[in-house]
C-alpha cells in the first residue's frame, strides 16, 4: 500500500455505474447541440426532437422485447421503481392494502415500501435462501385477497443472484396481481424479455448500460392500471410530466441499441470465475456470496474473513483498482449489508465483503493484475487484524 | 471522504503489530459491529514508553489506532488519560461524522489498556 499506483485504472464496479460508451457521447453531443426543440411543439425543430425521442423509445423497448408505447422515460431507475410501486398503489388503493416484496430489494424499492408501510399499508418482505434466492412457493403463501402489487427484483445488485421472476410472475398473474421487477442490474448483462417473464412492470436505468445518468424507463404492459406520481403536462402520456430530457433519452436509446447487440455473457463469466478460482487458491478463508451459477455473469461478491471491506476498497484503490464493498460501512448506517444478512451471512463475515463487477472494458490483463496483487494486500491487512491472529492461534491449537 | 492525514495513517500505520510482554492490553469493539481494536502499552516510571496496536476495521479505525499510539508515546499515565477521542480525530485532520465512533473506540482502547496496567501493578 506504500506504492500508490494512481496511474493505473482498473474499474471493476460496473454494478455501481458504467463508463459512458463513446458512441453514446457522440449522439448526445449531437442532440445537445442541435436537437434543442421542445418535442411537444409543432414546428420542424420540435418535431425533430420528437422523432429522436421516439427512435430512442423503440431502441429501449427492443432490448426488453416490449412495444415502444409500453415505455415511459423516467429520471432514472429509482424513479421508475417509485412510479411502479406508488403508481400501482394509487390505482389499486380501493382494492387492497397489501404489498409483497423481498428482503433483498434495492433501496429504491425497499424505502418506497417502508414509506407506504408508515402510511398504513401491510408489506410482506419475502425471505431468501443462502444463495439470496426468493422461493416462489413462499410468494404463493404470502398472497392475500387484498394484495395489490408484487415487486421482486430481477437480479440482486450486490450478489448478482438471478431471481426466478417468470415463475413468480405466473403466480401473480394467476392471482390477478400486477407484478413489478426491478431489472436495473440485469439489463445489458443478460437477455431480459418481458414476454418470457410475463411481468407487468419492469424498471431500467441507463447508466448501468454505458448510458448517461439521470435517465431510466419503466416498462408498463398494455392494460396495466397505474397512476402517475408527478403532475404536470401530458408528456409520456401523463405518466411522467415535464419537458423531456432529450439528450439523456437519446443517449439512453443509443446505449440500449449497443447493449442489445453486444450482450456477451460467456467471456465475462469465464474471466470472473477465473478471478474467483485464483483468489481462492491463494487466499484462505474466502467465500463466495450469491448463487454459484444462477448469477449475473459479471458479478463476484466475496467475503475475505478477518479483513474489513472498506479497508480493502481503500487499499485496492491505491493499487489502481476500483471495487465496491458489499458491506455498507461507508454509508451512514454502518450496518453490514442487509442482503447478506437476509442470506444468513454472519455480520462479522458480512463486514469483510468485496464486490467485483466486471464490464465491457475488463481485460484478461486486469484480472491477472488483481490476482497478482490481491493476496499480498490481504496478507498485509490481515497482519493488522486481531481476528486473524486469533484464528491462527485457534488453528494451531486444533492441529 | 477521508482527510489526507487519515489516508496517510491508513497506508502507513505506525506501531502496528503485537507487543512482546506488554504492561497493559486494551481490547475493545466487536467483530459483529465491524471494529475490533487491541492496544498494547509498555510503561516505565509511570511513562508510556511504547504503544502498539492491532485492528480489524475500516480505514478510519486503522488510522485512529495508529494515531492514538503516536499521541500516547512519551506521555505519563495521567496525561494519557486526558487524550480524548476528539484529540485523536483532530490530530487526523478530522473524521467524517459516521466515523467518529472509530476515534471513540481508540480512546476506549487506550483507557482499557491503562486500566489493565493499573490492575497488574496494584
Amino acid at each position: 500500500m506504500n506504492n500508490v499506483k494512481k496511474t493505473l485504472k482498473i474499474y471493476l464496479d460496473n454494478n455501481a455505474t458504467t463508463p459512458i460508451h463513446p458512441e453514446v457521447i457522440r449522439e448526445m453531443e449531437n442532440a445537445l447541440e442541435f436537437t434543442y426543440g421542445n418535442p411537444s411543439t409543432l414546428y420542424s425543430i420540435g418535431k425533430e426532437a420528437k422523432a429522436k425521442l421516439e427512435e430512442a423509445r423503440t431502441r429501449v423497448a427492443s432490448i426488453i422485447g416490449a412495444k415502444s408505447e409500453e415505455i415511459v422515460f423516467t429520471g432514472g431507475g429509482t424513479e421508475a421503481n417509485n412510479l411502479a410501486i406508488f403508481g400501482i398503489c394509487k390505482a389499486y388503493r380501493n382494492k387492497g392494502n397489501h404489498i409483497i416484496t423481498s428482503k433483498i430489494e434495492h433501496d429504491s424499492v425497499w424505502n418506497t415500501c417502508k414509506s407506504l408501510e408508515r402510511d398504513g399499508i401491510d408489506i410482506t418482505y419475502l425471505p431468501v435462501d443462502s444463495y439470496g434466492m426468493v422461493d416462489p412457493e413462499e410468494l404463493k403463501k404470502a398472497i392475500r385477497p387484498d394484495t395489490i402489487i408484487i415487486s421482486i427484483m430481477h437480479s440482486n445488485n450486490e450478489t448478482g443472484t438471478i431471481q426466478p421472476v417468470n415463475d413468480m410472475a405466473r403466480i401473480a398473474k394467476d392471482g390477478g396481481i400486477p407484478f413489478h421487477t426491478d431489472a436495473v442490474q440485469s439489463i445489458g448483462k443478460i437477455k431480459v424479455n418481458v414476454e418470457d417473464l410475463g411481468v407487468n412492470l419492469l424498471s431500467i436505468a441507463s447508466h448501468k448500460i454505458y448510458g448517461p445518468k439521470g435517465i431510466g424507463a419503466l416498462y408498463i404492459r398494455k392494460g396495466t392500471r397505474i397512476q402517475p406520481i408527478l403532475f404536470g403536462g401530458h408528456q409520456e402520456k401523463g405518466y411522467r410530466p415535464g419537458t423531456e430530457n432529450v439528450p439523456g433519452i437519446v443517449g439512453f436509446g443509443k446505449a440500449a441499441e449497443i447493449a442489445d447487440k453486444n450482450i456477451e455473457t460467456e467471456g465475462l463469466a469465464f474471466l470472473r470465475d477465473h478471478l474467483y478460482n485464483a483468489l481462492k487458491e491463494k487466499i484462505e478463508r474466502i467465500r463466495l456470496n450469491g448463487h454459484p451459477t444462477k448469477r449475473l455473469p459479471n458479478t463476484l461478491n466475496v467475503s475475505i474473513e478477518f479483513v474489513e471491506g472498506e479497508g480493502m476498497v481503500l487499499a485496492l484503490d491505491d493499487l489502481g483498482i476500483s471495487v465496491g464493498t458489499g458491506s455498507a460501512c461507508a454509508t451512514a448506517t454502518l450496518e453490514p449489508s442487509y442482503v447478506l444478512a437476509a442470506m444468513g451471512v454472519p455480520p462479522q463475515i458480512a463486514h469483510c465483503t468485496l464486490r467485483f463487477s466486471l464490464g465491457r472494458d475488463t481485460t484478461d490483463g486486469d484480472i491477472d493484475y488483481i490476482i497478482e496483487v490481491m493476496p499480498e494486500m490481504v496478507k498485509k491487512m490481515r497482519g493488522f487484524s486481531p481476528l486473524y491472529k486469533e484464528y491462527l492461534r485457534r488453528r494451531k491449537e486444533t492441529v | 471522504m477521508y482527510s489526507e492525514k487519515v489516508m496517510e495513517h491508513f497506508r502507513n500505520p505506525r506501531n502496528m503489530g503485537e507487543m512482546e510482554n506488554p504492561d497493559g492490553i486494551g481490547k475493545v469493539g466487536n467483530p459483529v459491529c465491524g471494529d475490533v481494536m487491541e492496544l498494547y502499552i509498555k510503561v516505565k516510571n509511570n511513562i508510556i514508553i511504547d504503544a502498539r496496536f492491532q485492528t480489524f476495521g475500516c480505514g478510519a479505525a486503522i488510522a485512529t489506532s495508529s494515531m492514538v499510539t503516536e499521541l500516547v508515546k512519551g506521555k505519563s499515565i495521567d496525561e494519557a488519560l486526558e487524550i480524548s477521542n476528539k484529540a485523536v480525530a483532530d490530530a487526523l485532520g478530522g473524521l467524517p461524522p459516521v466515523k467518529i465512533h472509530c476515534s471513540v473506540l481508540a480512546e476506549e482502547a487506550l483507557k482499557s489498556a491503562i486500566e489493565d496496567y493499573r490492575k497488574k501493578i496494584s
